[in-house]
């Protein structure tokens, strides 16, 4: 996983609340077996429209993502933040996310920052108005800039550190095989198996 | 100190804690399908490492199988590739797998209560969001993404912080043709797609006790739809009677030392819930959704609401976008909805009892003219059971289609999609827009009310059959 310290750019304005997984990428999408090739379908059912904010030609390149209330709820699916990630972004904010995208986004390297609903409507108005203005995502301090706006935000100090560093989970934990193993030992022997050793 | 049931299933399975760290949880039954392990499996390969514990590890194939003609090759080349791909994987490290075509085939959240694989106590997860339905027996249940999934494929843990706790009680008893879908339908509009998220649902209450398993894991099963992470429901006899003999039910000494365990879990009285929902059964009667996302649901005998009428700004949008979605106007009362398709199945109502109670109202009667009505029973074995009992000839004879056990119309990743601008009444679980299909429509609804507007073509309840006696002798 990359790691992330601090990103600028400019943003994409999406004001849509309840933005489902189902509509950052579409079932149909999923048959892929590699995590890359989604960014085509991102928003898929929405990108026929001309008008949509992603098609106008002033967000190309943008790499901010500034959305709704209850961004990303609905399925597991990891395709959601694989294909945002496909397309170019490298950030999405939002005043509450659903909680599997978010973790899933945090394991790869896409900050998912909560702001107030009343910093989102602030973040849109600005680059609403003005599609060149650049949002910086700061993760040493935990805080999102742009023109007239500075807004700290939350996240916990180990998702930061994982973040910050790119840091692989699955070593982190393989580190205390030994603990595992011990739990085995003391787990009931009436839990069921799917097949014998 | 006095703990919630979730806390103690939680607590009993922390590997390590340490401070500042989220805690290291073991897994006891990892469930997966093809649709979000290839890229999992990748990464094992990629990382050089193994499956850690295939004999906790169970695959089947569900959401992109047809459900017709299952003895031919898959059309759809990717949605071959899918499942070659997944057989390849399960073969590679030794993971059983139950592919197309096998009697243990079906939706994941259903197989692995059928086989017993779901038991009290226990964490499952599962790169589903619906694995929220193996809380129904007290286990502690829930969805992960795919890095996740490697994650348990690699250690059979998982690193995460604990889940908030929240009670929904639900006092008194539900009025006769008023079924779990119904209750769950109720909750969800009462504490919004967002009301539980970070949180554990606890079921509760008189109502909840009285529930058949199968009616459980319809409730725990929508969890998810409130944005928690899991819902869970108490053992009690109910649960021990549906488990005993069951495949993989511990057997014998360990049948008792098991249920032994099991009895002690249960909310401890003196604990406390982040949050707590009473909802009274009695007041509750058929319910259904008009919009597009599951907290957009209303009685039955009610109608399509004004998004004028929404003092949240947010909701009043987030309606009047429904609204235009769904080809609705305010104030069209709900059982004046006429639908082009019914279907009944997916992890939230494709279980037998589902099944028996959607052929109670079509026996003898006839699915309505220009109404297409598929019928995808949650797994094999339901299907066997449901052909034992004579039930897949009441949907034949009633002009439904009877169809293989998968995922089928709950999502359209197969061929069974509605298209553009098509109306359905489901039992499934989301009606996120083109969930079913690119511009598909869906109301959300319990196979009783599925089964009654297959007859009469509009949203109806089967209290609206009573001027329809059922025609004898079919
Ligand atoms: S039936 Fe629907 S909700 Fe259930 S696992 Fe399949 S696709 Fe997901």
């Amino acid at each position: 996983m990359e790691p992330f310290t601090t990103h600028t750019g400019r943003a994409v304005p999406l004001r849509r609340g309840n933005v489902d997984t189902d509509q950052i990428i579409p079932a149909r999408w999923l048959k892929k077996v590699t995590r890359d090739g989604f960014e085509d379908g991102l928003f898929d059912a929405w990108r026929k429209d001309p008008e949509f904010v992603l098609n106008q030609p002033a967000r190309r390149g943008a790499t901010v993502l500034v959305a709704g209330m209850d961004f990303g709820t609905g399925s597991s699916r990891e395709h959601a933040v694989w294909a945002l990630q496909n397309y170019g972004f490298k950030v999405v904010i939002s005043a509450r996310f659903g909680d599997i995208f978010r973790g899933n986004s945090l394991k790869n390297g896409l900050p998912a920052v909560t702001l107030p609903q009343e910093t989102v409507d602030r973040l849109w108005a600005l680059t609403e108005a003005d599609p060149a203005a650049e949002v910086t995502v700061d993760l040493l301090d935990r805080e999102v800039r742009a023109a007239g706006i500075t807004a700290g935000f939350e996240l916990d100090d180990n998702a930061r550190w994982r973040l910050l560093h790119g840091l692989d989970d699955i070593s982190l934990t393989l580190e205390h095989e030994a603990r595992i193993a011990e739990y085995e030992q003391r787990r009931p022997s009436y839990r069921p198996r799917t097949r014998n050793r | 100190m006095a703990k919630t049931l979730a806390e103690k299933v939680w607590d009993d399975h922390v590997v390590r804690r340490a401070e500042g760290e989220p805690d290291l949880l073991y897994v006891d039954l990892h469930l997966l399908h093809e649709v979000t392990c290839p890229q999992a499996f990748d990464g094992l390969r990629k990382a050089g490492r193994r499956v850690r514990r295939a004999d906790l590890t169970i695959a089947t194939e569900d959401h992109n199988t047809p459900t017709i003609d299952i003895d031919k090759p898959i059309a759809d080349p990717v949605s071959r590739l899918q499942l070659e791909t997944l057989r390849k994987n399960c073969a590679e490290h030794g993971v059983r797998l139950h592919p197309l075509g096998d009697v243990e085939q079906g939706i994941v959240h259903v197989v692995g209560p059928q086989l017993g694989l779901t038991q009290p106590g226990m964490t499952v997860v599962c790169g589903d969001s619906h694995t929220s339905t193996h809380g129904a027996f007290g286990a502690l249940a829930f969805g992960i993404g795919t890095s996740q999934v490697e994650h348990v494929l690699a250690s059979q843990t998982l690193p995460m912080s604990p889940f908030r706790t929240m009670a929904v009680t639900v006092e008194g008893e539900l009025p006769p043709g008023v079924v779990a879908k119904d209750l769950i339908l109720a909750v969800i509009a009462r504490i919004g797609t967002g009301g539980g998220q970070g949180h554990v649902i606890e079921y509760r209450g008189p109502a909840i006790e009285k529930l058949s398993m199968e009616a459980r894991m319809t409730v725990c099963n929508m969890s998810i739809e409130a944005g928690a992470r899991a819902g869970m429901i108490a053992p009690d006899e109910t649960t021990f009677a549906y488990l005993k003999d069951r495949p993989h039910a511990p057997k014998g000494a360990d049948w008792d030392a098991a249920v032994a365990d099991w009895r002690a879990l249960r909310t401890d009285d003196d604990a406390t819930f982040d949050r707590e929902v009473v909802i009274d059964a009695s007041t509750l009667s058929p319910f259904v959704t008009w919009g597009t996302n599951p907290a957009q649901g209303a009685p039955l005998s009610a109608s399509v609401p004004d998004p004028a009428g929404f003092a949240d700004a947010g909701e009043r949008l987030a309606a009047e976008k429904a609204l235009e979605y769904m080809g609705l106007t305010a104030g069209q009362p709900l059982r004046e909805i006429a639908v082009d398709t019914v279907f009944l199945g997916s992890c939230t109502n494709g279980r037998i009892e589902d099944l028996r109670a959607a052929a109670a109202v079509l026996r003898g009667r006839s699915v309505a003219d220009g109404v297409r009505m598929l019928v995808v029973p949650g797994s094999v074995r339901v299907a066997l059971k449901a052909v034992e009992e004579g039930l897949d000839k009441v949907f034949t004879a009633a002009g439904a289609e009877w169809r293989h056990a998968g995922c089928s119309m709950c999502l359209g990743m197969n061929p069974d999609q509605l298209s553009p601008g098509e109306r359905a009444a489901s039992t499934s679980n989301r009606n996120f827009e083109g969930r079913q299909g690119r511009g598909g429509r869906t109301h959300l609804v319990s196979p009783q009310v599925a089964a009654t507007t297959a007859v009469l073509g509009h949203l109806a309840s089967p209290a609206d059959l009573s001027d329809l006696p059922a025609t004898t002798g079919a």
